[in-house]
């Protein structure tokens, strides 16, 4: 059998005397949308973190087709497939919309400084350019693409961080509570789009709170707590856990 | 096309202007040139966020090696001011690998450092470096004819044209390079660098490659100054020099390519006719020094804000006087 596309193997990050992940083992299956829950401060975006290589675990690795990517430059680990979003938004504000998807299609069309003082760039400048507007395409940005990033109401942000991480293609993305700040008109149009997504065939790793969101998308779900696994499964497993239900209401019936 | 218009009106202008001035003004002319190339290198390396105490230094790298390659190897001075170039260059990469493991304070310290043992091995060596009296009788550009001008190198004026030249294309480069995905890709390692390396963007590598390009350009700056003057020494690359190339930088701002090109412009016109006419000469150091913290203080944008603000006043009164033209 083909490995997974992602596997999280015996996984461990230290800070200090804080155990922020605790032998954590999990695996995405490609063309999945596999989520990742547990309450605030259980290590999710520290997880992130490390697969996408912002932080070198302190033990495990991280295998992506079977190959270590742990311990790689977070630009390594990019050009290996793997693109992540952040919590916060994660943007130039002062940019365009538009510059900063460009930003995002470095890896697809690389900057090349000779061609550039040359003036001979021109077809790679209109290649980016036309993945870039087919990315704020796809998340309904198109009418944006040249309004100043930090003038964006914080929805249309946690989307334009999204359409940055899309336009560089990648085979998995990494995204860390994409709908925060989104209303529920604009969190059911992107769930919409997440499948659609899925359906092309790019797998998603996704952080997020809206249970009713994660239970609508997600194919696997992984909870963790104080850093550890805590259970794993499909949304219905998820839902009826004892553990999830106790970690997450202290005893209260039902997840969502 | 009015903007091609502004730019030949203002080329004219360029080159007309040395016959308006006198002898010693034509000289100051030819300092405040290649001065404005230095600047403008400087901004280069400021995009991806890193400022320098070492770049004065690293002009001074191309201003000896374009003086030695003409002097001991008797090569082409115009070929040897481009080597200068390359050899800034090629310092400044060597400098990147212990200077890039550093960021902010902790580059700026290092790269102070690095550029005083440049000096030290200036002084320390007078072979080839000539020591502390430096190099001297550095070969002169050699006159040359273009049909319609007769470059006479003695002359200022022919000087100034010459280097005119050699900046403004610089300029040119450095403008095009900015305004491509390269400057894009600058800009996000500086304001954003975990979007950039999410991105699959190589920050170092782009720092590094700022810093190069920059060095590359200040090494030119230096090789114009050196077969201008016909003698450097270590002392002419020294952090009094540096003070200056920052204070230019800060008080012109550095948010656009002409900001630090206008604060050297506006300084030194202030500096060398002002100060120097009125006798105040000794306090240059004191006067900058007091400059820089004024506008620090009180136009922390830079002199480029107030262009700035120039521009959006005057599009806004525009706009007003045609909203009312239609109405009426
Ligand atoms: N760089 C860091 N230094 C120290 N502690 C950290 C760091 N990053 C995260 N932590 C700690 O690790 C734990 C997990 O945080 P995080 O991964 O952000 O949780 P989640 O995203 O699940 O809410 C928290 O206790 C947090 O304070
Ligand atoms: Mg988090």
């Amino acid at each position: 059998m083909a490995p997974s596309i992602l596997e999280i193997d015996d996984l461990t990050m230290r800070f200090g005397g804080l155990t922020a992940i605790d032998r954590l083992s999990f695996k995405v299956e490609r063309g999945e949308i596999h989520g990742l829950i547990g309450p605030n401060g259980a290590g999710k975006t520290t997880t992130f973190n490390v697969v996408s290589g912002f932080y070198k675990p302190t033990g495990g690795e991280v295998r992506l087709r079977g190959e270590t990517i742990s311990g790689l430059r977070m630009y390594e680990v990019a050009r290996r497939g793997v693109v992540r979003t952040f919590q916060h938004s994660t943007l130039c504000a002062e940019l365009t919309v538009l510059e900063n998807v460009l930003i995002g299609t470095h890896m697809s069309f690389p900057p090349n400084i000779f061609a550039a003082m040359a003036g001979v760039d021109k077809a790679n400048r209109r290649a980016a350019r036309a993945r870039a507007e087919e990315a704020l395409d796809f998340f309904g940005l198109a009418g944006l693409a040249d309004e100043l990033a930090g003038d964006l109401p914080h929805g249309h942000q946690r989307a334009l961080g999204m359409a940055v991480a899309l336009a560089a293609r990648p085979d998995v993305v990494l995204l860390d509570e994409p709908f925060t700040g989104m209303n529920p008109e604009e969190t059911r149009r992107m769930m919409e789009l997440m499948v659609k997504l899925r359906n092309t065939g790019v797998t998603i790793l996704l952080v997020e709170h809206d249970m009713h969101a994660i239970m609508g998308l997600c194919d696997r779900i992984t909870c963790m707590s104080f850093g550890r696994l805590l259970a794993e499964g499909n949304p219905q497993e998820i839902r009826h856990h004892p553990d999830v239900i106790e970690a997450y209401l202290g005893g209260a019936r039902h997840v969502a | 096309m009015p903007k091609l218009a502004a730019l030949l009106g203002f080329g004219a202008i360029l080159l007309a202007l040395p016959h308006a001035l006198s002898f010693s003004q034509q000289e100051i002319l030819v300092f405040l040139t290649i001065n404005v190339l230095l600047v403008a290198s400087y901004r280069l390396l400021t995009l991806t966020g890193e400022w320098s105490l070492g770049h004065v230094v690293i002009m001074g790298v191309g201003a000896y090696a374009s003086a030695l390659l003409s002097k001991r190897l008797g090569i082409y001075v115009p070929a040897a001011m481009l080597l200068g170039a390359v050899t800034a260059a090629m310092i400044a990469l060597a400098l990147s690998f212990p200077l890039f493991r550093m960021k902010g304070f902790y580059f700026l310290i290092g790269s102070f450092a690095a550029g005083e043992i440049i000096r030290l091995l200036w002084k320390r060596f007078r072979d080839p470096f000539g020591g502390p009296k430096g190099l001297k009788k550095i070969d002169p550009m050699p006159d040359f004819d273009i049909g319609i001008y007769a470059f006479d190198f003695f002359e200022p004026v022919s000087y100034y044209y010459f280097a005119l030249a050699v900046v403004g294309v610089s300029l040119w480069v450095m403008w095009r390079i900015e305004r491509s995905p390269v400057g894009l890709t600058f800009h996000a390692v500086h304001w954003q660098d975990r979007l950039a390396e999410a991105s699959g963007v190589n920050v170092r590598a782009y720092r590094t490659l700022a810093f190069v390009l920059a060095s590359g350009f200040a090494g030119l700056s230096g090789a114009l100054l050196a077969h201008y003057i016909g003698t450097i020494n270590p002392n002419s690359f020294d952090v009094e020099q540096m003070v200056f190339v920052l204070t230019w930088t800060i008080v012109g701002g550095t948010a656009t390519f002409y900001g630090p090109i206008l604060g050297c412009v506006v300084l030194t016109i202030l500096n060398e006719i002002v100060l120097r006419e009125a006798g105040f000469e000794q306090m240059r150091p004191l006067i900058y020094g007091l400059i820089l913290i004024l506008s620090v203080l009180f136009m922390p944008k830079g002199l480029e804000s107030l262009v700035r603000g120039a521009f959006s006043w005057r599009n806004a009164r525009k706009k007003k006087a045609g909203e009312t033209g239609a109405a009426g």
